[in-house]
């Protein structure tokens, strides 16, 4: 497993690409979203929680393809499934480098572009708490979604559409953590909510993701 | 150690072979035979486990099959000793050195593996059979793109193998250099057409 | 005689065409009674006005769009579990059928909220789950219509469609902790009958039972014509192959 992790982690930084691609994302979604409705600062701080998550959400998404497809379209994923790992395992694993190297990363950056969208100050630290609980749930799904399409080619649409519905009750409950925490109210429900999606989508959706995945090898 | 009984393997959806029978003993190399298209890759899969067969069994101890595709499942970004310490990794093994230098390796072993060429890159993908440490393998075309002294070099580490008590089950159009292995034709095992006596039952009476 | 008989697609076939006309029939008696009786012989609401007869219409297209997704749940577990192909195929044939009930269902609360609500669109909570299950089912579509294998497709779906299942309900809720909303409570239920008079309540069942035979209609000729291309697709692959 560690190897695994390793491997897709090394990958990751050689490659380049995938690495930074996302923040970048990330910081043009910021930047051009002022630009779009306009410098008063009250309307963009109240509209920054849910930018701000939406931002990192399809970031997220930019890089889920390359999950599994690449590994799909050289044969490892056969001779994973071959090998003694469960591949259960193999999707989980994945799903934790992929968030390792992109929900970590915007979790960290999110207060820096919170700074341009004129966040109130009580919002930060939930911010990144909830970016922190909720990032991981991104990258289960996505890589369930991912596992779903690994035998289409350019299913990147595709796996948007079917990805994106899955993401509504993890956006909902993380925007309004934001919200409730920028706004000086209780915040522990949306919060603990957060926290279940991704616990409950942490155990369930690797089997689900896996199934999926020997689906599409045969 | 590997045991076939009445295999029907389908591809897309269509039965392609039938009543597929064999046994393969350690020590034994078999070859299967047969035109483009006969099923010789789906019937690897499916020994493999990689897809469901129609009908029959396959018999094998747990994990002990390797199997070698026609993709080597490589990472153009990762070095040959990387690439293959991951598969050592991942099967539990410590025998890099030993593959790296049974097949001829070590010379390349800091160089990534995009730098690679198509006869390196085979005999790296080659080469991680031996950390698999697994017994029964099964090859896919093993020798393409290898030059002469390669396919002399992989026919040595197949007789180690071999001798070694595993077994080796090869589809190829290529003489391997194994004049002991055994050779099995595929074309009398092709699906007969329902109508001319398939057994497939209900679902084709109604589907075709 | 058992259920699963009718999993083998030939005696399904058989029944489903002996069948498919009475279905029809009825549906087309029960929606012409029902909307007839709906819409011009019951009186006007005190309150909404004639605006309120579209409830004939909004109704039953949203239960039946949620029962459509339940409908293909089911069929999928099935496939999953007992590996019957008209199962899977049943799932393929409602989902465009469920995703026009939502269509239906949203079109029609448009046309309500505008003189009940001063506004087309809101995003209350029922809305808003609405759309989402738009969402769902055009993914669900989509993942159908990209897989070439069919078997592949249906196992994909079938799972898609046990996730979605999952996260679909807790959208639901989610949307609810989101926005409290201004869509009235449910229209109707079994043991609270005072939401809606008996002089709606009946002609609205009426429409109820007219819109599951439509559906019930609607899938099993979809699921013939699958049956069919399937076949076809068989057919045409085998002669390729000799």
């Amino acid at each position: 497993m560690w190897a695994l992790l390793t491997r897709d982690l090394r990958l990751a930084m050689r490659a380049g690409g995938g690495f930074g691609l996302g923040l970048a994302f990330f910081l043009l979604v910021a930047v051009l979203v002022p630009l779009g409705v306009g410098p008063e600062g009250g309307m963009l701080g109240r509209i920054a929680p849910g930018i701000l998550w939406v931002g990192a959400l399809l970031a997220c998404l930019l890089s889920l393809d390359r999950i599994f497809a690449l590994d799909f379209e050289d044969g490892s994923l056969d001779l994973l499934a071959t090998s003694p790992m469960p591949l259960e395992a193999v999707v989980a694993v994945k799903a934790f480098a992929h968030w390792l190297v992109t929900g970590l990363p915007l979790t960290v950056a999110a207060p820096v572009l919170a700074v341009l969208l004129n966040l109130p100050v009580e919002g930060y630290g939930w911010l990144v708490l909830s970016l922190l609980l909720g990032t991981p749930a991104l990258s289960v799904i996505g890589a369930f979604g991912a596992a779903l399409v690994v035998g289409v080619k350019r299913g990147g649409l595709l796996l948007s559409l079917l990805v994106l519905p899955l993401y509504v009750p993890t956006l909902i409950f993380g925007a309004e953590a934001v919200k409730r925490g920028a706004a000086g109210q209780a915040v522990d429900v949306p919060l603990l909510l957060l926290a279940a999606i991704t616990l409950g989508a942490g155990a369930m959706l690797p089997f689900a993701a896996a199934a999926a995945i020997r689906v599409n090898l045969r | 150690m590997l045991s076939v009984e009445g295999l029907a393997v389908a591809r897309g959806g269509i039965a392609v072979l039938e009543g597929v029978t064999f046994r393969l003993a350690a020590g034994r190399a078999l070859i299967l035979r047969g035109p483009n298209g006969v099923g010789k890759t789906t019937l690897l899969r499916t020994i493999a486990g990689l897809q469901p067969a129609l009908e029959g069994s396959v018999s094998v101890p747990a994990e002990a099959m390797a199997y070698a595709a026609h993709a080597d499942g490589l990472k153009a970004a990762l070095t040959v000793e990387e690439n293959l310490r991951f598969w050592a990794a991942i099967h539990g093994t410590r025998e890099v050195e030993q593959a790296l230098a049974g097949m001829d390796l070590l010379a390349l072993r800091d160089r990534r593996a995009a730098n690679l060429s198509a006869g390196q890159k085979r005999r790296l993908g080659l080469a991680r059979l031996l950390v698999t440490g697994r017994a029964v393998w099964l090859l896919d075309e093993p020798t393409v793109s290898l030059d002469a002294a390669s396919v002399a070099l992989f026919a040595g580490v197949v007789r180690g193998h071999l001798a070694g008590g595993g077994a080796v089950l090869a589809a190829t159009h290529i003489d391997l250099g194994l004049a002991e292995a055994e050779v099995l034709d595929l074309s009398p095992f092709r699906a007969k057409a329902p109508a001319a006596g398939g057994r497939r039952g209900d679902f084709d009476e109604a589907f075709a | 005689m058992s259920i699963w008989e009718y999993a083998n697609p030939k005696k399904f076939m058989q029944t489903s065409a002996g069948v498919l006309p009475f279905v029809w029939g009825l549906a087309a008696a029960c929606l012409g009674v029902g909307l007839v009786w709906g819409f011009f012989l019951t009186p006007d609401d005190f309150r909404q006005g004639s605006t309120v007869k579209i409830i004939y219409l909004h109704v039953p297209a949203a239960m039946m769009a949620i029962n459509a997704w339940v409908m293909m749940l089911v069929t999928s577990l099935i496939w999953l579990v007992r590996r019957h192909h008209v199962s899977a195929l049943a799932a393929k044939a409602a989902a465009p059928v469920g995703l026009t009930f939502t269509v239906i269902a949203l079109v029609t609360g448009a046309f309500w909220g505008q003189p009940m609500w001063g506004t087309w669109w809101a995003w209350d909570p029922r809305l808003t789950s609405f759309l989402i299950l738009t969402l769902f089912y055009l993914g669900y579509i989509a993942l159908w219509q990209a897989v070439e294998n069919p078997d592949t497709a249906a196992d994909l779906t079938a799972v898609l469609c046990l996730v979605g299942s999952v996260f679909a309900l807790l959208s639901r809720y989610a949307v609810l902790f989101w926005n409290q909303g201004l869509h009235q409570g449910a229209s109707l239920s079994l043991d609270k009958e005072e939401n809606v008079a008996d002089v709606f309540w009946f002609p609205l069942l009426v429409c109820i039972a007219g819109f599951v035979l439509l559906f019930v209609a609607l899938v099993l000729m979809r699921t013939r014509t699958e049956i069919r291309a399937r076949r076809m697709a068989a057919l045409l692959a085998r002669e390729r192959l000799a």
